[in-house]
């Protein structure tokens, strides 16, 4: 009986597979011409780096705001920078700017791709020997998997900026302690795993998108089922996504560096 | 040349979840052939078209081009087939974000082999073939009235010289003038290239002008069972006198709704 509301799910899930592996083989075998990549790549990344940054801005500084009565109250507050930005780096940076690409570019691109569906040009691509997928979706997903890190280092850069100013600023935590503690604890591994779950979460949201404007249906109520489908799918797809990815690095890091385990006398 | 036929329709019948479009097509249209396809909305007529070109596949039967069938074929040799065939779609399917002459070039650049300079020179001669105003090669999709769009789509489809057009209701949505035009058209490709034609259309006049055969087929709906979908196979001047009844009652109201809308 559980099968039968699965299948649908599995059978989408099947297609979706098929579809990134041609868009990939389309990456690999660089089947677009670069001036598309360079269209695509302008409105991914140039154009929402406003946002990117605004978003990572105030995420840092609300973090210090709700954090710091917490962390007052035991008296730990300049390993405040420490927390925050062990957050932002590993989690909140990558996350946030991959759900704003999701919301700004992904609904936008399944937009499009949709529209292109229902006026039949798509099939007008195929017709003209050219493989559709290979040709829109290569570029839209290599234009996110390049940019969506970059965006990242701008809201890691931008959280940092917010935070320190509200703990340094407006709550006067003694700066030389502040940043010896984030030294002592934000380490390389943690905004190398950032950056390669940005990469993962650019090909997902940027696949799921495409995937979703191709198999949008005919009509004004078609395209924008695609473009709110293309959403939801990627923001939830990227939280899963997230929890996997940060089980993986931390077993990756306890196998390459293992911890110290604590005698019991 | 051999008497093989270019496209053909062997059992073919689609299916789209519950709903079946097509069932037991046999069809096939020889070289040179101008034929037209005609039939009430949703017959059909254009899924026809796309299984000829493999752009949607057909869940019985077979379809074949030049012999070959069409599906299974591996991506490179299909895009090769589909580059030989020109596709004019009901909307014409310009691509939006490309000018006038970007979209009449497209196919001559993704095919390679061209420098610059022949593809612009190929992209002039299609626009001046289909009676473009001069300018309009820089104008954008979105700036060209639908009987433009129409000879837009037309360049583009005739840049490749291809060996097989297919027309997708070519005149749907033009005035009467306008669809002499786009017929004229449809006449002087095929006097200047020896091209095999398909035509999708619910115009008679589009039939009578251009036709060397037509085909009409009935919805799924209207057919009682094991009943043969196409209603009549022949030359345009036997319409009129077909044995079945709704054919001629198609060809009687096409006739009636023309001359009461004037």
């Amino acid at each position: 009986m559980a099968s039968v509301p699965l299948t649908p799910a599995l059978v989408g899930l099947g297609d979706w597979a098929l579809f990134s592996a041609r868009a990939l083989s389309g990456v690999v075998g660089r089947a677009f011409p670069a001036r598309e990549l360079l269209r695509v790549a302008v409105e991914v990344g140039y154009a929402s780096t406003a946002v990117v940054a605004v978003t990572g801005l105030f995420i840092g500084m609300v973090l210090a705001v709700q954090a710091y009565g917490q962390f007052r109250t035991i008296g730990l507050e300049t390993s405040l920078g420490a927390v925050i930005h062990m957050s932002v780096v590993r989690e909140l940076g990558p996350v946030l700017a991959a759900v704003m690409l999701a919301g700004r570019v992904g609904a936008a691109m399944a937009a499009e791709l949709a529209t292109m569906r229902v006026t039949e040009q798509l099939d007008a691509l195929a017709c003209l020997g050219v493989d559709p997928v290979k040709y829109l979706v290569a570029p839209r997903v290599l234009a996110c998997v390049l940019l969506l890190p970059l965006l990242t280092v701008v809201a890691d850069l931008l959280g940092l900026a917010g935070s320190s100013l509200i703990c340094l600023h407006v709550y006067g935590i003694d700066a030389h302690h502040y940043w010896r503690h984030t030294r002592e604890f934000v380490k390389p591994w943690d905004v190398l795993t950032g950056l390669a779950k940005a990469v993962a979460f650019g090909a997902v949201l940027s696949l799921v998108a495409c995937h979703r404007g191709f198999r949008g249906r005919a009509g004004a109520e078609g395209v924008g089922r695609a473009a709110t489908g293309a959403f939801v799918v990627s923001f939830v797809a990227i939280l899963v996504l997230d929890f996997f990815l940060a089980m993986l690095f931390n077993g990756l890091h306890d196998l390459i560096w293992p911890r110290a385990v604590p005698k019991v006398a | 040349m051999s008497d093989a036929p270019v496209i053909e329709f062997r059992g073919v019948g689609v299916r789209f979840g519950p709903q079946e479009v097509l069932a037991g097509i046999d069809l096939a249209v020889p070289a040179h052939q101008t034929l037209c396809v005609i039939g009430e909305s949703g017959c059909g007529k254009t899924v026809l078209l796309k299984l000829a070109v493999g752009l949607l596949a057909p869940t019985a039967g077979e379809v074949r081009f030049e012999g070959a069938a069409v599906h299974g074929r591996p991506d490179r040799e299909l895009a090769r087939m589909r580059r030989r065939v020109g596709f004019l779609f009901q909307q014409a399917a310009l691509f939006d974000s490309l000018s006038v002459f970007d979209n009449v070039a497209f196919g001559l650049r993704a095919g390679g082999g061209l420098t610059e300079a022949e593809v612009a020179d190929r992209v002039r001669e299609r626009l001046a073939e289909v009676g473009l105003p001069p300018g309009a090669e820089r104008k954008m999709p979105a700036e060209l009235s639908g009987g433009m769009r129409k000879r837009v789509g037309l360049a583009r489809a005739l840049a490749l010289d291809p060996d097989v057009m297919l027309y997708d209701e070519p005149t749907t949505g033009l005035d009467p003038l306008m669809t002499d035009a786009i017929n004229g058209l449809i006449l002087r490709t095929r006097a200047r290239r020896p091209v095999t034609s398909v035509v999708v259309t619910h115009e008679l006049r589009t039939v009578w002008t251009c036709a060397d055969r037509v085909v009409m087929l009935s919805p799924l709906a209207g057919l009682a069972p094991g009943e043969p979908q196409i209603l009549y196979d022949g030359p345009p001047a036997g319409l009129a006198a077909a044995a079945d009844a709704r054919v001629r009652r198609f060809v009687e109201g096409d006739a009636g709704d023309r001359i009461a809308g004037g």
